[in-house]
């Protein structure tokens, strides 16, 4: 059973508007930089960028952060998860970093990118945008920006499909019996 | 991934592809201010060197920190060995202490499998008699791939000494199950007999594929060893099958040279060559950081000893 919850249409417009808040919440972007959780996270970033681009004008930097050495399984997975790369060719000290994901769930994923990102330097602000909250959150954690707020069951898997890895934008909720 | 790294016998392609490109992230990170991750956080990882060794033994000692794990050095100079005490009964010892991973150098071949069978712990070669090196051989590769953009195809001569060399034998391996065309250039005397076997092109004569290389690989001399009559001088060594300037000069442009080092500046390299831009040694060293901390988190990063089920919040992660 899977059910299709947004559709590329629907995903345009929460960017959009989660382009406008952070302009919004920010009042301006001079000190904004997003960095987006590889791999989804880093191309919703760059789509926000180009959103704000158009709001605003300027150009804000953008980023990609790998969280796999921050995790906090390591080792108790059969595998060792897979590494992907980190580039953020800019200072992260002083500026309000915007963390963009595809899927907010047990919140682990965003404590890791925060130990990672501090790592790098001290931002002055880490908000979070992330295009589904799907809830069951194991981790005093919340996002600024969320595109849709999406009910699910532990048992569900949520799939973010993006243009750019898989040729389609929507996201499905399939349900695991 | 297997358990153990023992040989480049034991890893397909699709091994190494995966342990390089791992290393491809842990190179960034080494090119940070900070340059620690906490991945290996609370492991202890036991570098057990029997056989002298300084640069493998920093270099297992950075990448182990640079991961967070705790790390312990073991020579024999000073130690329990130097009392007599057998391999089986350190190794028993440092598997009470709860060693993750044992990183081993010994003069005697096949010393890292015997040491697979009385510990639980992940055990990495780093170096066993005349057997195998394969980290060498893995942090070999990832310079040759950053450099020339691709392994299937390479021509690559490995010139000297390869049969008391360790390096040469795990760099033939690899580079032939990644699909490359390995020349070994010796004096017969130094040419193992079985190396057509291997499936590499054997030649004793330098000067006659020089011209026609992407890699020419530089072993040591082992001068230790002169004594033993393999070839009548070093002069005449470094004459017959020395890197000179002239033969660089006939290498192709985007040529590398490489060596494992210890070098011998004026007898296996003119120490002109050494240090000409073509010759990629220091980035040997910087690569086999990443190398090793690649090893380490694919080993270490996997299921417990054991590889027991995935962790119920592994989940957590993959959604």
């Amino acid at each position: 059973m899977s059910a299709k919850v947004m559709e590329g249409d629907d995903i345009r417009r929460a960017l959009t508007r989660i382009a406008h808040e952070i302009c919004e919440r920010d009042k301006g972007v001079d000190d904004v930089a997003l960095v987006g959780i590889a791999d989804r996270g880093d191309d919703l970033a760059r789509r926000l960028a180009g959103q704000i681009a158009r709001i605003e004008g300027a150009e804000v930097p953008v980023g990609v952060l790998d969280i796999t050495f921050y995790r906090d399984d390591i080792g108790l997975r059969s595998e060792a998860p897979e590494v992907h790369e980190t580039a953020i060719a800019f200072d992260v000290s002083g500026k309000t970093v915007v963390l963009v994901d595809d899927v907010l769930y047990t919140g682990r994923t965003i404590r890791a990118a925060m130990d990672a990102l501090m790592d790098l330097g001290r931002p002055r602000r880490i908000q979070l945008a992330v295009l589904v909250d799907r809830g069951h959150r194991e981790l005093p954690i919340r996002a600024d920006y969320v595109g849709k707020n999406v009910p699910t069951s532990h048992a569900d898997d949520v799939h973010v499909l993006i243009e750019e890895l898989d040729g389609e934008d929507a996201v499905v909720v399939e349900a695991v019996r | 991934m297997n358990e153990h790294l023992l040989s480049m016998h034991d890893l397909t392609a699709a091994d190494v592809t995966r342990i390089l490109d791992t290393a491809e992230s842990f190179r960034e990170v080494g090119s940070r201010v900070i340059k620690k991750v906490p991945a290996l956080r609370g492991r202890t990882v036991v570098n057990l060197f029997l056989e002298n060794s300084t640069r493998t033994r920093i270099s297992f000692e950075l990448a182990a920190k640079r991961l967070s794990a705790d790390v312990i050095n073991f020579s024999s100079s000073g130690s329990s060995v130097a009392k007599g005490e057998s391999l089986k009964d350190t190794a028993l010892t440092l598997q009470a202490m709860g060693a993750d991973a044992i990183v081993i150098r010994h003069s005697s071949s096949g010393s890292p499998l015997q040491l697979t069978r009385w510990v639980d712990a992940h055990v990495l070669n780093a170096g066993d008699g005349t057997h195998e090196h394969p980290t060498q051989a893995l942090l070999d590769l990832y310079t040759m791939r950053e450099k020339l953009g691709r392994l299937g195809g390479l021509r690559v001569a490995i010139v000297g000494d390869v049969l008391h060399s360790r390096v040469a034998r795990s760099l033939s391996f690899g580079l032939v199950t990644m699909g490359a065309e390995v020349t070994l250039v010796g004096p017969p005397t130094l040419i193992p007999p079985d190396a057509p076997a291997w499936g590499v092109q054997v030649s004793y004569d330098i000067d006659g594929v020089v011209a026609k290389l992407d890699v020419c690989y530089m072993l040591r001399v082992q001068k230790e060893r002169q004594r033993l009559e393999y070839f009548p001088s070093v002069r005449e060594y470094a004459r017959l099958f020395g890197l000179t300037s002239a033969r660089a000069a006939l290498l192709p442009d985007d040529a590398l040279i490489m060596h494992p080092g210890p070098m011998n500046r004026g007898v296996e390299i003119d120490s002109d060559v050494a240090d000409l831009p073509e010759s990629v040694i220091e980035e040997q060293v910087t690569n086999g950081i990443a190398i090793r901390m690649a090893l380490l988190y694919l080993l270490l990063g996997s299921g417990a000893s054991g590889g027991g089920p995935s962790a119920p919040e592994g989940r957590a992660y993959d959604r």
